[in-house]
């Protein structure tokens, strides 16, 4: 019964692991053709459907057994909620009757997930069953998209029903707001070209909502700078003439002067975060901001709007799109001497301080290890990411051509993140390149997927950026807290090689820098998984960095020398 | 200051804790909550007296109209409405033989504060009262001079005089997309 849901659905892949609960299930899955993942932690079916989901667009399912299996959701769960990710997941919960008696692997699902996902259900009688679980994808996929938990209790799984077709969703209290206010698009339209420092701020939700190209489009009628968000990599060609780079707190520093400097904001599909804006105050203090977000929630959470247009972004930009065009005529003109000297002042700013990749001749500084992926991958392959300095790096210096490349867990940063999505990417884009940069840390979270990765003989390219240190703890505390090191030091590591090949694939350690290109060329001519292990200089700190709590145009642009004690 | 918040939900299971849960999980400790169903069975009317930061008012009703089973949440204490509290109160006031006195002064306050009587035993009385909070802290304090009171409140209940449009969205066809929430009326 469940399954005939998910089929109809179009669901084509589960990540999951089964238990005692969802036996009835896992049996049944036995004679359908929907493929099911086994992966090797449950928090891990969480993040593999994330990265299927944030790969295509459609909703990602994770399936998981009562108790430790729900409860091991909860960490992808929460993350994919900050990121607004479309992902249903299915937990088993003990016989209806058992409920309450704190039977063999009963937890409160349904309340412990209440508060980390967009909506939640506890199902006990099979005749709901259908409509819960069309209902399920309808929320997690409309609106702003999110994560929604289905509980089924293990009575329901065996009961059999034949499935009577749900032909319509019926949720009065489900408002989505699509269409933007056509007024308030005139308004925005008239204020874009009256501006004289547009600034073009978008992010996630420009790939939520596939707007890119009716992005790209806006950008180019304004000739306006643009700067995408960490979320938001890939809605703007990296390469494009207009495409300035990721602001916020490693942002470079053009985008960040630019956002300080500029005197409308034009937020599509963002909603603010501190990582982004810096301290509030000093944060686009002379912009006029203009915000299109299809959550009202979004709207004045954190800056206040002066032009507020509550909608599907694509839906907005395309009503905005032919307005803009309709007053190019009469109004490009007015501030074009202003506009060129805006571009010449972000030119000036890029050129001033450029983000380049450190590199040295002695040992591979991890900026240079992402530049020669960047060279590899020209901005085609599907990065993921874990959390931390590799990943700033990353987002640095890896250029993305194309939306959904650019996997990475962003709001909630959840460390372990960027094996299990590469997973999900892998099934959902066989014939993509699927590379996932990671950590010494976050790797160390996720070593058990390795045997997920080995059964499927995905082709993943795992890279490990080894400092031997929890790198961004150690430089805050390198920074913030005296150079007192404490629990960041990570000086076990296993050997790669032998680690890959007991899984049966390969697997190579690199030190020095002349080995960097070879080996990465291998690895990426490698037709199976590959596990590449580049030992980077330990005591690289990412910049520019914007201080938490610091203003967005007092960026630190590099590692300040020390000074000589006289 | 307290705001007044009335939310219009769907009588199921957890939808309470949802919109309970926005609010605590902002550290915010609920003063009063009262709900129960309306004229459709389907849904219940919820009145919750919470004390949010001004600036932040806005964010929590807006946080509470995204759940998907909550249909209206609004603000009252931003627009005319009446809010209302129940009181059951139980006084001591044992009758003496040839002495009244306590007894009869309480029924004449009862009187003054409209309570009625919902008990009377050789112990005391037991009065149920309404009014706005001032009100019933008024009485509690003009019944206990007269002896040991035991107090239940049931919390506010309020009703918006301003009634806003009740907007719902309709059913759609499975597998297509929601009906957009019209915005420009």
């Amino acid at each position: 019964m469940l399954l005939e849901c998910l089929v109809r659905e179009g669901v084509e892949c589960i990540f999951g692991y089964p238990g005692g609960v969802t036996l009835p299930l896992y049996d049944a899955m036995y004679d359908n053709p929907i493929r099911h993942v086994l992966v090797r932690h449950e928090e891990n079916a969480c993040f593999a459907a994330q990265g299927y989901a944030r790969a295509t667009g459609k909703v990602g399912v994770a399936c998981a057994t009562s108790g430790p299996g729900a409860t091991n959701l909860v960490t992808g769960l929460v993350d994919a909620m900050m990121d607004s990710i479309p992902l249903v997941a299915l937990t088993g919960q003990v016989p209806t009757k058992l409920i309450g008696s704190d039977a063999f692997q009963e937890a409160d699902t349904f309340g412990i997930t209440r508060s980390c996902t967009k909506h939640n259900y506890l199902v006990k009688n099979i005749h709901e069953l259908p409509e819960v679980i069309h209902e399920a994808f309808y929320i997690a996929s409309t609106g702003r998209p999110g994560p929604v938990l289905v509980d089924v209790t293990k009575d329901v799984f065996q009961g059999q029903v034949h499935y009577t077709p749900v032909t319509s969703i019926h949720l009065p209290g489900y408002k989505v707001h699509a269409d933007g206010h056509t007024g308030q698009i005139r308004r925005a339209a008239q204020m874009m070209w009256e501006a004289q420092r547009p600034y073009v701020y978008a992010g996630g939700g420009i790939i939520h909502a596939g707007a890119h190209q009716e992005l790209r489009e806006l950008v180019e009628i304004l000739d306006a700078p643009c700067v995408n968000t960490l979320m938001g990599l890939g809605a703007m060609p990296s390469n494009h003439p207009n495409f300035v780079s990721m602001p916020g707190m490693h942002g470079s520093y053009a985008a960040n002067m630019g956002m300080y400097n500029a005197d409308l904001l034009i937020a599509l599909g963002v909603r603010f975060d501190d990582r982004v804006t810096g301290r509030l105050a000093a944060f686009a203090p002379h912009a006029k901001v203009i915000h299109v977000d299809i959550d009202p929630a979004e709207i004045g959470k954190i800056r206040n709007a002066d032009l507020p247009i509550v909608g599907d972004v694509r839906r907005v930009l395309q009503k905005l799109n032919p307005v803009l065009r309709e007053l190019e005529p009469s109004m490009a003109a007015r501030n074009s001497a202003s506009r060129r000297a805006w571009w010449s002042q972000i030119r000036a700013w890029k050129e001033e301080h450029p983000l380049t990749p450190a590199t040295s001749s002695t040992e591979i500084k991890p900026q240079h290890a992402v530049a020669e992926i960047d060279r590899l991958t020209r901005g085609e392959a599907i990065v993921t990411s874990d959390v931390g300095q590799h990943q700033m790096w990353s987002a640095q210096f890896i250029r993305f051509n194309h939306p959904r490349l650019w996997i990475n867990s962003g709001g909630l940063g959840s460390m372990g993140f960027g094996l299990p999505a590469a997973i999900g990417a892998q099934f959902a884009c066989p014939e993509k390149t699927v590379v996932s940069i990671v950590g010494d840390g976050g790797f160390q979270m996720s070593v058990p997927e390795l045997a997920t990765i080995a059964s499927h003989g995905l082709p993943i390219k795992i890279i490990v950026l080894n400092n031997g240190y929890l790198g961004m703890v150690r430089q805050w505390q390198e920074l913030f807290y005296n150079n007192r090191l404490c629990s960041v030091t990570l000086d076990s590591f296993p050997d790669a090689e032998k680690l890959a090949g007991a899984y049966g694939f390969k697997g190579r350690t690199i030190e020095h820098v002349h080995e960097l290109r070879p080996a990465l060329e291998e690895a990426f001519a490698e037709n199976g998984p590959y596990l590449l292990n580049i030992r980077v200089s330990p005591t690289e700190n990412v910049y520019p960095m914007v201080p938490a709590g610091g203003a967005i145009n007092e960026m630190v642009l590099a590692q300040p020398q020390p000074v000589a004690v006289p | 200051m307290l705001q007044t918040i009335s939310v219009l939900l769907e009588n199921k299971t957890g939808a309470l804790m949802r919109a309970t849960g926005l609010l605590t999980a902002r550290g915010y400790n609920i003063e009063s909550l009262t709900v129960a169903k309306t004229l459709d069975p389907t849904l219940s009317r919820m009145t919750i007296v919470v004390d949010v930061e001004p600036r932040l008012r806005a964010q929590v009703i807006k946080q509470m109209n995204k759940l998907i089973n909550v249909l209206q949440a609004s603000d009252l204490s931003e627009s005319p409405s009446v809010t209302r509290e129940l009181l059951l109160l139980r006084v001591r006031a044992a009758a003496e033989e040839g002495n009244n006195g306590p007894r009869t002064a309480i029924l004449k306050e009862a009187e003054i504060f409209g309570a009625r009587v919902v008990d009377s035993s050789v112990e005391g009385f037991a009065l149920e009262v309404t009014g706005d909070t001032e009100k019933l802290d008024e009485f509690i304090d003009v019944m206990r001079s007269y002896g040991d009171i035991e107090v239940t409140r049931s919390g506010a209940v309020a009703v918006s005089l301003d009634p806003k449009k009740l907007r719902l969205s309709p059913p759609v066809p499975r597998g297509a997309e929601p009906t957009t929430v019209n915005v420009e009326s």
